[in-house]
C-alpha cells in the first residue's frame, strides 16, 4: 500500500513554510529530519504536566518522569530489537555514543599494537574519537576502502583483518554517497577474527529495520533527530556483558551507587553510563517519533523513497553539467545523492537552491577524507524522507537548471570538467 | 531569464568578474608576510602572501592561493586590489571596517572610500553562513599584520 504523503505532510507544520517566498522544498534530511506535531505536542505536555527531574526523590513529578523515560528506554530497545532496555543508554548524540566506547571500552581493554578497522566512507563522529585513542594507546587504524561507486571493497577488507583486529567500527549506511555496505557480512568477518563491532547507523535507523540481535554487533550508535525526534538525544545500544565490563564515562551524579571523599563505586547499567541530568523532555517524547515510523512503515517508506531517488538521478545523470558522485542507480542504496555542479562550488549551488526554497547540505559533510578520496572540497548532498513528493523533486530539477542557466554564461570554468 | 532577480543581486556580475580574475592570485617567493586560513564549516583553505616595500613601507604585493566559492575568491581578489599600495596600519584599520560591515554592526556609507568595490558584497550579508566565506581572506591576512599578532 503506498503513502498518502499529502496526508503524512499535514503532520510536519514546518514543510508547508516558504522560503525566500517559496515553497519550502526540505532536501537535507541526512543532518536532520523534520518533527511531526504529535512529538511537538507531547514536548509541550511533558514540560506543562510531567517536568521533574529522574530517579530522584519520592514525589509524583520526578515519578511521572521516570516513567516516561524508562518507558522511552524500553521503546527503544524493542525498536531495535535489544535484549534488554538495560542495554540502552541515553547520549546527547550518537558522536558521544561512539566516544563512550572508545572511551569506557577503548581505553581498558586495548593495549599497543593493536588495531582498529574503520572504512573510508566514515564520518568525523567514527574517525575522530579512534584517531584519540589511537595516539593515546599506540593503537593503528586501518581503512577499508571503496570501489569506483563508493562500496567497501570487501576483498581488501579480507586483506586489514588480523588477530590484531580489535575493533571494527562501520556506518551502516553513508551519509554522503547512499552506500548500505553489507552489516551482516562485515560483522561475520570481524568475528572470524574475535574483533568486537560497531555500528555507527545514524543513517540507517530512520530508514530501514534495525535488529541488533541478527546482526550481531557488540554495539550500535544513532541520534535521534535523524529519525523524527527531538535533538539533544543518541542512543548506544552494548552487548550487556561488555558493558558491565567497561569502566563508566562521565563521573557525577546518577551514574555512582555510593561515593567516599576519595572513592566511588558506579552504579548499575544503564545508570552508569549516564551521569547528571539527561535530556529527559527528549527522552520521555522519544516513543511519539518511534511510533511514527512504525505507523508509516519502513517497506512502504522505502518504496517512497526509491520512487524520489529514481526521478531525482534520471534529472541528474540527465545534466551534462553534473557530476554524481557514487552509483548512478537508485538501487541498493539509501535515499542520499552528492553532486556538483562542474566548476561552481557546492556552497553557490547552495545557496542557489535556497533561494529556489530547496534546503540541500553543501561542504564535506564531516567527511573529509571521503571527499578526498573523491578528489573534491566538497559536494552538495540532496537527502530525502518519507514526507518528500515527486513535485518537490521537480522543483529542486528546476531550480539546478536555474543555477546552470545562470551561472554557465557568467563562470567560464562552469560545464567544463 | 525570469525570476532569477535574487540570484543577479547576491551574485553581481562584478563578483562573478573578480571571482574567476587571476589578477592577484598566485604565490611570492620568500614573502614578508604569509598567513593561511580554513573555513571550518567548509574545508576551504586560503593562502595569502604580502610583501612590503621598502622604505616607503605600503603594500606592494598581495597574493592569494588555495580554493573556494565564488564569494571568497571574489572577496580576496578585491581585497588584494584595495590593500596593495597601502600602509599595514591602513590596511589593518581597512579590514576592520570591512568586517564590521559584513556582520552589520555599520551601514554601508560608513565604509571608508578605499574599500568602495566591497559594497558588491552587501548582498551577501542576508545569508549568515555565507558571511564566513566572505570574511575568509580578511581573518587570514588579519594574522599577518604584526600589531595583530602581539595582541
Amino acid at each position: 500500500m503506498s503513502l498518502d504523503i499529502l496526508e503524512i505532510r499535514r503532520d510536519f507544520p514546518i514543510l508547508s513554510r516558504q522560503v525566500h517566498g517559496k515553497p519550502l522544498v526540505y532536501f537535507d534530511n541526512a543532518a536532520t529530519t523534520q518533527k511531526p506535531k504529535a512529538l511537538i505536542a507531547a514536548l509541550s505536555s511533558f514540560y506543562e504536566n510531567h517536568n521533574g527531574n529522574i530517579h530522584r526523590g519520592a514525589h509524583t513529578l520526578s515519578d511521572e518522569a521516570t516513567t516516561l523515560v524508562e518507558n522511552a528506554r524500553q521503546k527503544t530497545a524493542d525498536f531495535i530489537n535489544a535484549p534488554k532496555p538495560e542495554t540502552i543508554i541515553f547520549t546527547r548524540n550518537a558522536t558521544e555514543a561512539i566516544n563512550l566506547v572508545a572511551h569506557s571500552w577503548g581505553r581498558k581493554f586495548l593495549k599497543a599494537g593493536d588495531e582498529i578497522v574503520l572504512t573510508e566512507l566514515e564520518h568525523h563522529s567514527n574517525l575522530v574519537p579512534w584517531q584519540i585513542l589511537a595516539a593515546e594507546k599506540s593503537l593503528k587504524l586501518r581503512f577499508i576502502p571503496i570501489t569506483r561507486v563508493g562500496d567497501l571493497d570487501l576483498f581488501a577488507a579480507r586483506e586489514l583483518f588480523s588477530e590484531k583486529t580489535k575493533l571494527v567500527s562501520f556506518t551502516a549506511a553513508s551519509n554522503v554517497l547512499g552506500t548500505l555496505p553489507p552489516v551482516l557480512e562485515m560483522i561475520t568477518l570481524a568475528k572470524q577474527f574475535g574483533a568486537k563491532t560497531l555500528v555507527d547507523a545514524s543513517q540507517w535507523t530512520p530508514h530501514f529495520k534495525t535488529d541488533v540481535q541478527k546482526w550481531g554487533c557488540d554495539f550500535l550508535a544513532f541520534s535521534a533527530h535523524k529519525m523524527l525526534g527531538p535533538t539533544g538525544l543518541g542512543v548506544l545500544y552494548g552487548r550487556e556483558s561488555l558493558l558491565e565490563e567497561m569502566d563508566p564515562f562521565l563521573g557525577g551524579g546518577d551514574m555512582i551507587e555510593t561515593v567516599e571523599l576519595e572513592t566511588f563505586t558506579p552504579n548499575v547499567l544503564p545508570a552508569k553510563f549516564e551521569a547528571g541530568t539527561p535530556a529527559i523532555a527528549e527522552a520521555a517524547v522519544f516513543p511519539e517519533a518511534l511510533n511514527y515510523l512504525s505507523k508509516i512503515g519502513f517497506a512502504e517508506m522505502e518504496a517512497q523513497e526509491k520512487i524520489l531517488l529514481h526521478r531525482a538521478l534520471e534529472i541528474l545523470k540527465n545534466e551534462p553539467e553534473i557530476e554524481l558522485y557514487g552509483s548512478d542507480l537508485a538501487e541498493g542504496r539509501g535515499g542520499v545523492i552528492s553532486f556538483n555542479l562542474k566548476g561552481l562550488h557546492p556552497h553557490d549551488v547552495g545557496t542557489s537552491l535556497d533561494l529556489e526554497g530547496v534546503a540541500v547540505r553543501s561542504g564535506h559533510h564531516c567527511c573529509q577524507p571521503l571527499m578526498r578520496r573523491l578528489g573534491v572540497g566538497g559536494t552538495a548532498r540532496a537527502s530525502f524522507y518519507f514526507y518528500n513528493t515527486l513535485e518537490e523533486v521537480e522543483i529542486f530539477g528546476r531550480a539546478l537548471r536555474k543555477t546552470i542557466q545562470f551561472f554557465k554564461p557568467r563562470l567560464k570554468a562552469v560545464g567544463v570538467k | 531569464m525570469e525570476g532569477d532577480q535574487e540570484l543577479k543581486e547576491l551574485y553581481q556580475d562584478v563578483l562573478l568578474d573578480y571571482s574567476q580574475s587571476g589578477a592577484h592570485k598566485g604565490k611570492i617567493e620568500n614573502p614578508h608576510f604569509h598567513s593561511r586560513g580554513i573555513n571550518p564549516v567548509c574545508g576551504d583553505e586560503i593562502e595569502i602572501a604580502m610583501d612590503v616595500k621598502n622604505p616607503s613601507g605600503v603594500i606592494e604585493k598581495i597574493r592569494y592561493s588555495g580554493h573556494g566559492c565564488v564569494i571568497s575568491q571574489a572577496s580576496a581578489a578585491m581585497m588584494a586590489e584595495c590593500l596593495e599600495g597601502k600602509t599595514p596600519e591602513r590596511a589593518r584599520d581597512l579590514v576592520l571596517a570591512f568586517k564590521d560591515m559584513m556582520l552589520s554592526k555599520t551601514s554601508l556609507d560608513l565604509l571608508p572610500a578605499e574599500l568602495e568595490v566591497m559594497k558588491a558584497l552587501e548582498g551577501v550579508r542576508k545569508f549568515p553562513l555565507r558571511v564566513k566565506c566572505a570574511t575568509l581572506a580578511w581573518n587570514t591576512i588579519q594574522k599577518s599584520f604584526p600589531e595583530e599578532k602581539r595582541s
